[in-house]
């Protein structure tokens, strides 16, 4: 590929997309980091703003809208419930992170150094020209609804099962067989 | 768009989420960790959707389809927390150790143990024993959270 532009003059969409990456990065460092677990919750819902952002860059409407809708709106609430219904307590709270946090620096780091060297080595000279509408609704449907039908489908059976395990696991008045 | 910058924003988040779920206590935390690995795949497969042009959308349909097994997840997974609050009265995962194997095999027999007593050199397996029958006798609401001795 001889016809990648140079890295040092990036376009408008990559100055953007980093803003939004390094956003996100610090987002996630806070989300993990905090002591308070409310604030986490909340540094989540940014961290996942600005990757739904990152998508809208990337082009992948549909799937910026259906992040914005199900992790921020949903998982997030869903989260925070759980907060709530477990007395977590609001405010600072000192114990929030185990013994074996070196460690997990430690793991997580040599995680991150080995990731990003073997994906800066891969794909250095790759290079995706962004052109608009190739994650539209219409695209995304077209291919859900002709290719991926099948998964879809059994996707949505997973779903329904999964969702009424969660409501025999969280009622207590249903008892197992003895 | 250079394919590094997304593949690196989408490592640094898979890293975070790494220690978020090895450094964290309380479980709830732990899956809001796991969301941010997830969300790293999600970011990866976007971007190499857009790079390799795929007409079918595999990456951005699998996206969709990890955004919904990840709510999923969610769901299922603070139902268990819940249950778990329910009968221990904590979320921290340090405190959970019923399913752990003690570090030293157990002086005396342990009273669930289904045969009369240990055979000669059977310690790990009267400990496996005692993991498998211990999550059919759950401590009641009013027991301590602390099982091990």
């Amino acid at each position: 590929m001889a016809d990648v532009p140079s890295y040092l003059s990036p376009t408008g969409q990559e100055i953007v997309f980093l803003l939004l990456g390094v956003v996100a990065v610090g987002a996630a460092l806070l989300v993990v980091t905090t002591r308070q677990l409310v604030h986490a919750a909340l540094w989540l819902v940014v961290c996942l703003g600005a990757l739904a952002g990152g998508y809208l860059v990337l082009t992948a409407e549909f799937v910026a809208w259906v992040q914005v809708l199900i992790y921020v709106g949903a998982v997030v609430v869903l989260l925070l419930f759980g907060l709530m219904l477990t007395r977590a307590p609001i405010g600072r709270a000192a114990d929030l992170d185990s013994r074996n946090r070196p460690v997990a620096a430690v793991v997580a780091t040599a995680t991150a150094v080995v990731l990003v060297t073997v994906v800066v080595d891969g794909f250095r000279t790759a290079y995706a020209p962004l052109e608009p509408g190739g994650g539209s609704a219409r695209e995304i449907g077209s291919s859900v609804f002709r290719t991926w039908v099948l998964p879809f489908e059994v996707l949505s059976v997973l779903l329904l099962a999964a969702l009424v395990g969660a409501i025999v696991l969280s009622r207590t008045d249903i008892r197992g067989r003895r | 768009m250079h394919v590094v910058y997304p593949a690196v924003v989408s490592a640094l988040l898979f890293s975070i989420g790494v220690y978020g779920v090895l450094a964290r206590r309380n479980t709830i935390l732990v899956l809001m960790s796991v969301e941010l690995m997830l969300n790293a795949v999600n970011l990866n497969l976007v971007v190499f959707d857009v790079w390799l042009r795929d007409r079918l959308h595999s990456g951005q349909v699998l996206t969709l389809f990890v955004i919904v097994i990840a709510a999923a997840e969610v769901g299922l997974g603070l139902a268990i927390v819940l249950g778990l609050y329910r009968n221990r009265a904590t979320v921290d995962l340090d405190r959970l150790r019923a399913l752990a194997e003690s570090p030293d095999p157990p002086a005396e027999t342990p009273t669930g143990s289904p045969s009369g007593g240990p055979r000669k050199g059977a310690a790990g397996q009267t400990a496996r024993a005692a993991v498998v029958t211990a999550p059919t006798h759950p401590p009641g609401r009013d027991d301590p959270p602390e099982v091990t001795p």
